[in-house]
């Protein structure tokens, strides 16, 4: 076969390349090149090798942020994903119903991301706060900005009550679209209810969870703003977790060296753990 | 098996039907009989499906009665019916393998294990997938997958009956006729009562030995292939059923004789009186043409096709477009007339057939 060698195509990739260099790989590069460097300010720079790496890896400090973070990511999505599908479950397959559950259900991701760390600031305050305050009108001693368990139960709360909504649409969406005749075909058969969750609503929605998971796990160990604005960090560095650990470092203590290793170490988690779950969560589905 | 009866059965999927047009199945009694292959055939929209969902309880009828071998089951749910159905699109449960497909029906009934083992072993060597048993059922390709379908119906050896609602209208042209032949030597074989709805012609006339007609929520006819290919009892039936379908032309009638066109028709049974509309139906395969000027009525044929084993000859006779079949070979005359079979004329009063010798 006769092949024309024609590489006029490549300046057609150029403004792809050019995006994706300012928008990705150019801000990156910087970040890499911080990570290796010392620097004294007056924009004096000096190489380091993998120092940082090294100090951040060996760094208690580190670690113990990296727990807070797993704890918080894990706690949440064992609530916000079996809870999201209950809901989902439980809410109505037609009728005039199905508008005003989903509007209910996407009205917390509507509310912008510091505005939703505020609300729960002021509703969890002990004195004026009504979450707050009926807790401890309960009789239980509730300050979140005193006692650890106190701000973890706030933190974990106000996470599952902004992002359930987003699992449950994910999953009504799942289930929505299984046929009514596999309903049928499980009444034929008697399948019990859980049986027809089991064997016919799961398998269809597992798709869709997978990518709800994900989507969890990215924005979980990602999040910053709200957690900020509700303890930012506290009390002490109880609910410090990575993002926060980083910008203290970072904007905070002006260790420029040391976050830029951490932003790449705390990056290439994440890609880990998204790559493995999907290949586990894909392996033995249809080609 | 069992014999199911529907004594005065209607549905309307509204809250408050106000008029006969708001039944999706109108009243209906009849007797489907045990062990017999029937196929529900009709348009996309006529009732069928309704039909079928009623006799397996996945509908709860408006109103009337079903019986199975005299038994009122009208109350009673999909799951006490014990009925198998077999759906459009093949139903499986993805994450279990052939074998445990056919297993999931009797452990939800509470089969003994020894006799799960046993029954399934039997049933898939019965749909030829006794080499595949032990593979993840979403592998397997569409037909396949239909025959899972049906093999957890007839796992269950005690079915009252098997539904089929249009189960091949997923799979390729070649696997379809092959299925067919599956489920006819099935019922040979079994004896079960099997109800097969479709709108496919060829596969309802191949499939059954009594194929029921439904047009616009009513059973139009109820018959063998050859009943309603001579006798069609509606229009409807006669378009529906032959290819081409028969054709149908506005006549006057007085007595025995028919009028088209200024000519006259010798009909088997004398008009009704009271009738709006009267037609004569007679099907393609039984007019001729003729060169003979003293038989027949003139035609202008428009337009041949040919078939292969027969031509369809297209012509307009007094203005209306009508079809006959031709053998093939045989030569269309310089000024064709065209005979009609009197033996093969029905007289159709507002669209119903007119019995022969008396009047509805």
């Amino acid at each position: 076969m006769n092949k024309t060698w024609n590489n006029k195509a490549w300046f057609m990739v150029l403004p792809v390349l050019l995006l994706v260099a300012f928008n990705a790989v150019i801000p990156l590069m910087t970040v890499v090149n911080y990570s290796v460097q010392e620097t004294f300010g007056n924009n004096l720079f000096f190489f380091e090798g993998v120092k940082w790496f090294r100090e951040v890896l060996h760094s208690e400090r580190f670690h113990d942020s990296l727990l807070r973070q797993f704890f918080f990511t894990g706690t949440i999505l064992a609530i916000e994903i079996p809870l999201g599908v209950i809901i989902a479950l439980a809410m109505p397959r037609s009728g005039i119903w199905v508008p005003v559950c989903l509007v209910l259900m996407a009205l917390p991701l509507l509310v912008p991301w510091n505005v939703v760390g505020a609300m729960w600031n002021i509703f969890a305050l002990p004195d004026i706060g009504l979450m707050g305050y009926s807790i401890n009108a309960l009789g239980i001693d509730f300050n979140f900005t005193r006692q650890p368990v106190s701000a973890w139960f706030t933190v974990i709360v106000m996470d599952v009550w902004h992002w359930t909504s987003l699992v449950v649409l994910l999953a009504y969406a799942g289930l929505r679209s299984i046929p009514d005749a596999y309903y049928q075909a499980a009444r034929i058969d008697s399948a019990s209810r859980w049986a027809v969750f089991r064997y016919i609503q799961l398998p269809k929605m597992k798709r869709v969870l997978t990518i709800a998971v994900l989507l969890r796990f990215m924005d979980s160990f990602m999040i910053y703003t709200e957690p900020f604005v509700l303890t930012g960090g506290g009390p002490g560095n109880t609910t410090t977790i990575l993002s926060i650990d980083l910008v203290k470092a970072a904007l905070g203590e002006f260790n420029l060296g040391i976050a830029a290793a951490m932003s790449i170490i705390y990056f290439l988690m994440t890609l880990l753990v998204c790559w493995v779950f999907y290949s586990a969560m894909m392996r033995g589905e249809d080609e | 098996m069992a014999r199911i009866e529907f004594d005065r059965i209607r549905h309307a999927y509204m809250a408050n039907p106000r008029s006969e047009a708001d039944y999706a199945l109108k009243e209906l009694s009849m007797t489907w009989e045990d062990g017999g292959a029937y196929a529900l055939l009709g348009p996309s929209g006529c009732g069928k499906t309704t039909l079928l969902n009623i006799i397996s309880g996945l509908v709860h009828p408006s109103g009337g009665n079903i019986r199975f071998d005299g038994t009122d089951v009208t109350a009673l749910s999909t799951e006490a019916r014990n009925i198998a159905q077999v759906f459009q699109f093949p139903v499986i449960y993805d994450t279990m393998t052939v074998r445990q497909n056919l297993e999931f029906p009797l452990r939800n009934r509470g089969v003994a294990s020894g006799e799960i083992a046993r029954r399934v072993d039997d049933t898939l060597r019965i749909i030829d997938l006794a080499d595949k048993a032990d593979r993840p059922a979403r592998r397997l390709t569409a037909d396949e997958k239909q025959k899972i379908s049906l093999g957890r119906g007839l796992v269950r050896s005690d079915v009252n009956a098997i539904l089929f609602d249009e189960p091949l209208t997923v799979i390729d042209p070649h696997m379809k006729w092959q299925l067919r032949s599956k489920l006819k030597q099935l019922h040979q074989r079994f004896a079960f009562t099997m109800i097969y709805v479709t709108h496919d012609q060829t596969e309802a006339l191949t499939f059954a030995d009594k194929v029921v007609v439904m047009y616009e929520g009513e059973v139009v006819q109820t018959g063998t292939p050859d009943e309603l290919f001579r006798k069609p009892r509606h229009t409807f039936v006669g378009y529906f059923i032959g290819s081409p379908g028969m054709n149908v032309l506005p006549c006057e009638a007085f007595g025995t004789t028919a009028t088209i066109g200024g000519h006259k028709v010798r009909l088997p049974a004398g008009a009704p009186k009271g009738a709006t509309a009267l037609e004569i139906g007679i099907r393609p395969e039984f007019i001729t043409l003729t060169g003979d000027k003293r038989k027949g009525i003139p035609v202008t044929v428009r337009r041949v096709e040919d078939i292969g084993r027969f031509r369809i000859v297209h012509a307009d006779l007094d203005g209306r477009p009508i079809a006959a079949t031709l053998p093939e070979g045989s030569e269309i005359p310089a000024e064709p007339r065209a005979v009609l079979d009197p033996a093969n004329v029905n007289l159709y009063a507002d669209s119903w057939l007119v019995e022969g010798g008396r009047g509805p």
